[in-house]
C-alpha cells in the first residue's frame, strides 16, 4: 500500500500540497476498502439481525414474541422492542428502517396508516404499501375488530344489544382508548355513523379502561374482539348493526429488504400465516393478562405446541423471583440513569450559555425563550413521533426529547438569575474596570447561582419522571416495567418501575439541596448578623 | 484631569442632561448638587463611561472615553455608590482585592495595600473576612471606599456615598472622609443633595436643575452672588432645626 501511494504521488503530484491531498485521498480510499472488507466479513459470519417491534398492548407483544422466537429458531439475531408506542410510532419506525417487522391489522392499515388513499381492497393495499417498501403478509387467521362492550348486568337492565341502542341513553359514561378516540375509524366516525349523543367521552389507556369498567367509573368502552377481559369482566359485546367497523385481520408488516437480509428468518416467521384463530388468540391473551404468564413464555409455548418449532427455552422464569426482580430493577436503574444523565448533562451544557445569551441580547433572547417555551408544550408522545424518522428508536430519540424538555427550566432560570441582579451591583462591576467575561465569571454567575441551580433541580426532577416515557420507544428505563405492568395488569410490576423512579427523583432533589450548599456562595446564604 | 464639552444625554424624549461643558480640576473636590432628577448622577455615570453621551466629548487625562480602552481608564478611577455596591457573595477583603487579583497583582502587595487602606478608613481588620450582610452601613461604605482606592486611582467618583446612613454616623463619616481626601490629595467628584455636605466638602460646588448647570463656584459665591433666584431658594430650602426654636422661618 505504502509503495502504491509513493509511486502515485511521484507520478502524478509534483506540487507538495497537491501531493498531500493525493495522499489523503489514497489513505481514505484504502480505509474504505478495509472497512468494506471488514463489513463483508461481518455479514458473512454474523447471523442476520432482525429487529421486531410490537405496539403497546398485550396481543401485539405476544405476536412480537412469537416473531422473535421464530426468527431466533432460524438462526437470526432477533431483537424484540416490546410495546413501541402506538400505530404511529411503530409504522414510522418501520418506514425509517429502524425495525424490520411488526404485527398490525388490515383495518388499521386502510383506515389509519393509509387512510388518505381510501383503499378498498387487498390488492390496492399491497400496492400502496409496496410504494413505501413495505410488504404485508397473509392474514394470521383472526379478525380482531373493534367492538363496544359494557357490563352484562347493565346491558340487561337497559336492554342494550346493539350499538344503535346506545343512542337512547345519552347519560352513559363512555371511555375509550386514546387511539380509538383519535382514529378516523374510531369514535369520531362511529359517533357520526350511529348519531350517538354522548358528549362526555374520556380517553385513557386501553388496559386501564377495563379497570374503569370494573370500578363503575366507565360504562362503555372499546374492546378488541380477542381481549381476554371480555369474559373475565362479564362484558356484553354490542352488535355492530350498521357494519361500521371494517375487518381487522391480523397481518405482519415487514420491509421488503428483509427477504434478502434474512430469508430463513422470514420464512420461519411466515409460518404463522393462517395459524391463529380468534379463539386461540383470546386464550393466549388471557394467559398473560389473567394468569400472569410472561408474553415470552406464552408465545414460546404456542410456537412449540402449534407450529412444532423448537424454540430456545425462556430463561426468565427459571431464576428465583427475588433475584429476577433485583436484576431487572438494577438494569432499569442503569438505563434510566443513562437517559436522565445524558439528557440533563447536555441540557446544562447548552442551556446555561443560552440563558446567558438571552440575558445579554434582550431582543433575540426573547425569541429564544419563546422557542424553548414552545418546545415544552409539544406533547411527549408527539415529539417521539417527530423524532423517530430522524433518530430512530431506542435511547437516542428519548435522550433528545428529554434534552429538549430540560432546556426551558434551565434557560429561563439562568436568564432570570442574571436579569434580576440589581443594577447598582452590575454597574459597580463594570465601574471597577473588569472586562465583560470577568464580570460574568466573578460577579454575575455567582450571584445567579441559586436561580440557575434551582432551574437545574426542577429540570432534573421532571426529567426523571418524563424519562419513564422512554418505555414507549424502546429506550428502556423505569418506563419499561411500568408500561409492561400496565399491559399485563400486573400492579407489582408497575411498582417495580414507579417506586424506584420516585426514589430517584427524591434522591436527585436531595443531591441538589446538598449541591446548593457547595455551589451557592456563602455570602448569599447568610442572614444579617449571623 | 476630566473635561466634558457639549455632553448631552436623553432617554427617549426626556432630556436628562442638556449640552454641558465642565472641567474637573486636579486635586480639588468638586461637588455636584441639585434636586432629584437634575442630572447630577447621570453626569457622574457619564464620567466613568457607564453610559455613553448622545453628543459631545468626555476626556480623562487626555483620552477620549469613547475611543480609549475604557477598562484600563476605569482602573484609574474609583467609584463609590450609595450603600456601597459591594458584591454580596464576596467577603470585604475579596471585594477590596477583586480587581487587583484579577490583574494578577502580587498577593503580598494586595495584602499590604489592604492593611494600609483599612487603617486609612478606620475599618477593623477582623471585619475583612465578613460578608457585606454582616457589616453595618457605615462599615460597608468604608469597604466600598477601600475597594475604590485599591489601585490608587487618580480620580474618585462618589455618588451620594453617605446617603443611606443615619445622621450621627453620617456626620462622623463626613469628617473622616474629608480627612482622607485631604491626606490623599486626590481629585474627587462627589454627588449629593445635601447643601450642608456640599459646603463641607466642596472646593467647588456645581448646582444643577433639570439637566442644566445653574451655577458653579464656592459655597460663598453661591450664597452671596447667586446666579439665579433658584440658587438662593435651593440653599435656603434645607431648614436648620434651630430655626424652629427661634420662631423664625429662616
Amino acid at each position: 500500500m505504502k509503495r502504491t501511494i509513493a509511486i502515485l504521488s511521484r507520478v502524478n503530484c509534483i506540487h507538495p500540497i497537491r501531493r498531500r491531498i493525493c495522499r489523503c485521498a489514497m489513505i481514505l480510499l484504502a480505509g474504505c476498502l478495509v472497512l468494506a472488507a471488514y463489513d463483508n466479513r461481518l455479514t458473512a459470519e454474523e447471523p442476520p439481525q432482525v429487529r421486531i417491534a410490537s405496539k403497546a398492548f398485550t396481543e401485539s407483544v405476544v405476536l412480537g414474541e412469537m416473531l422473535r422466537a421464530l426468527a431466533d429458531s432460524a438462526g437470526a439475531n432477533a431483537e424484540h422492542i416490546a410495546g413501541l408506542g402506538g400505530t404511529q410510532q411503530a409504522w414510522t419506525a418501520l418506514v425509517a428502517g429502524e425495525i424490520d417487522i411488526y404485527p398490525d391489522y388490515t383495518g388499521t392499515i386502510t383506515q389509519e396508516i393509509l387512510a388518505k388513499l381510501k383503499l378498498s381492497n387487498t390488492t390496492e393495499t399491497r400496492a400502496a404499501l409496496a410504494k413505501q417498501g413495505i410488504v404485508m403478509s397473509r392474514p394470521l387467521g383472526f379478525n380482531n375488530t373493534y367492538v363496544l362492550g359494557m357490563p352484562e348486568a347493565l346491558a340487561q337492565e337497559l336492554d342494550i344489544r346493539t350499538i344503535s341502542d346506545l343512542a337512547a341513553h345519552p347519560q352513559l359514561k363512555l371511555g375509550f382508548s386514546s387511539e380509538f378516540i383519535d382514529r378516523a375509524d374510531g369514535w369520531p366516525g362511529l359517533r357520526a355513523a350511529y348519531r350517538l349523543p354522548q358528549k362526555d367521552v374520556r380517553g385513557l389507556n386501553h388496559d386501564l379502561a377495563y379497570r374503569g369498567i370494573e370500578s363503575g367509573a366507565l360504562e362503555v368502552t372499546d374492546m378488541y374482539q380477542t381481549d381476554a377481559e371480555i369474559e373475565q369482566y362479564q362484558l356484553r359485546a354490542l352488535i355492530d348493526d350498521r357494519n361500521y367497523f371494517p375487518n381487522y385481520d391480523a397481518v405482519l408488516l415487514y420491509r421488503n429488504d428483509l427477504a434478502d437480509k434474512a430469508p430463513e428468518a422470514l420464512a420461519a416467521i411466515l409460518q404463522l400465516e393462517d395459524q391463529i384463530s380468534a379463539e386461540q388468540m383470546r386464550k393466549l391473551n388471557a394467559q398473560v393478562k389473567l394468569h400472569n404468564q410472561t408474553e415470552a413464555r406464552v408465545a414460546a409455548d404456542f410456537v412449540r405446541g402449534n407450529l412444532g418449532v423448537a424454540v430456545r427455552p425462556v430463561t426468565d422464569d427459571s431464576e428465583s423471583s427475588f433475584q429476577r426482580i433485583a436484576r431487572s430493577i438494577w438494569k432499569h436503574t442503569l438505563q434510566h440513569l443513562f437517559l436522565t444523565g445524558m439528557s440533563l448533562f447536555s441540557a446544562i451544557i447548552v442551556a446555561i450559555p443560552l440563558g446567558i445569551f438571552c440575558a445579554k441580547q434582550k431582543l433575540f433572547g426573547q425569541l429564544i425563550l419563546g422557542t424553548v417555551g414552545i418546545v415544552q408544550t409539544v406533547p411527549s408522545l408527539a415529539l417521539f413521533v417527530f423524532l423517530i424518522p430522524l433518530f430512530g428508536i431506542g435511547p437516542v430519540p428519548a435522550i433528545i426529547a428529554l434534552f429538549l424538555y430540560s432546556l426551558l427550566g434551565i434557560v429561563r432560570n439562568t436568564y432570570s438569575g442574571l436579569h434580576d441582579i440589581p443594577q447598582p451591583l452590575r454597574e459597580s462591576a463594570a465601574a471597577l474596570g473588569l472586562p465583560a467575561m470577568a464580570q460574568l465569571r466573578l460577579i454575575e454567575l455567582p450571584l445567579a447561582a441559586r436561580s440557575i441551580l434551582a432551574g437545574i433541580k426542577t429540570a432534573t426532577v421532571i426529567n426523571v419522571g418524563t424519562a419513564t416515557l422512554g418505555g414507549f420507544i424502546g429506550a428502556g428505563g423505569y418506563g419499561e416495567p411500568i408500561f409492561t405492568g400496565m399491559r399485563r395488569g400486573d400492579t407489582s410490576m408497575v411498582l417495580q418501575g414507579a417506586i424506584p423512579a420516585a426514589v430517584m427523583a427524591l434522591l436527585a432533589q436531595g443531591f441538589f439541596e446538598l449541591a446548593e450548599r457547595r455551589l451557592v456562595p456563602k455570602g448569599l446564604r447568610l442572614s444579617p448578623h449571623e | 484631569m476630566l473635561n466634558l464639552s457639549g455632553v448631552s444625554k436623553s432617554y427617549g424624549k426626556k432630556q436628562v442632561l442638556a449640552p454641558t461643558d465642565l472641567h474637573v480640576e486636579s486635586g480639588k473636590i468638586t461637588v455636584l448638587i441639585g434636586p432629584s432628577g437634575c442630572g447630577k448622577s447621570t453626569l457622574l455615570r457619564l464620567m466613568i463611561g457607564l453610559i455613553a453621551p448622545d453628543a459631545g466629548r468626555i476626556e480623562f487625562e487626555g483620552n477620549d472615553l469613547s475611543q480609549a480602552d475604557i477598562e484600563s481608564l476605569r482602573h484609574k478611577m474609583g467609584y463609590v455608590i450609595q450603600d456601597g455596591g459591594l458584591f454580596p457573595h464576596l467577603t470585604a477583603a475579596q471585594n477590596v482585592g477583586l480587581l487587583a487579583r484579577h490583574l494578577n497583582r502580587k498577593e503580598e502587595t494586595v495584602r499590604a495595600r489592604m492593611t494600609e487602606l483599612a487603617e486609612l478608613t478606620h475599618f477593623p481588620v477582623e471585619g475583612l473576612d465578613r460578608y457585606p450582610v454582616q457589616l453595618s452601613g457605615g462599615q460597608r461604605q468604608r469597604v466600598s471606599l477601600m475597594r475604590a482606592l485599591m489601585l490608587d486611582p487618580d480620580l474618585l467618583l462618589l455618588d451620594e456615598p453617605l446617603g443611606a446612613l443615619d445622621p450621627l454616623i453620617r456626620t462622623d463619616l463626613q469628617v473622616e472622609l474629608r480627612e482622607i481626601f485631604a491626606a490623599l490629595k486626590k481629585t474627587v467628584v462627589l454627588v449629593t443633595h445635601d447643601i450642608g455636605e456640599a459646603g463641607f466638602f466642596g472646593d467647588r460646588i456645581i448646582l444643577m436643575r433639570e439637566g442644566n448647570i445653574i451655577q458653579s463656584g464656592t459655597l460663598d459665591e453661591l450664597v452671596n452672588q447667586p446666579a439665579d433666584p433658584f440658587v438662593t431658594r435651593f440653599i435656603n430650602a434645607q431648614r436648620s432645626p434651630l430655626a424652629a426654636l427661634s420662631g423664625g422661618d429662616r
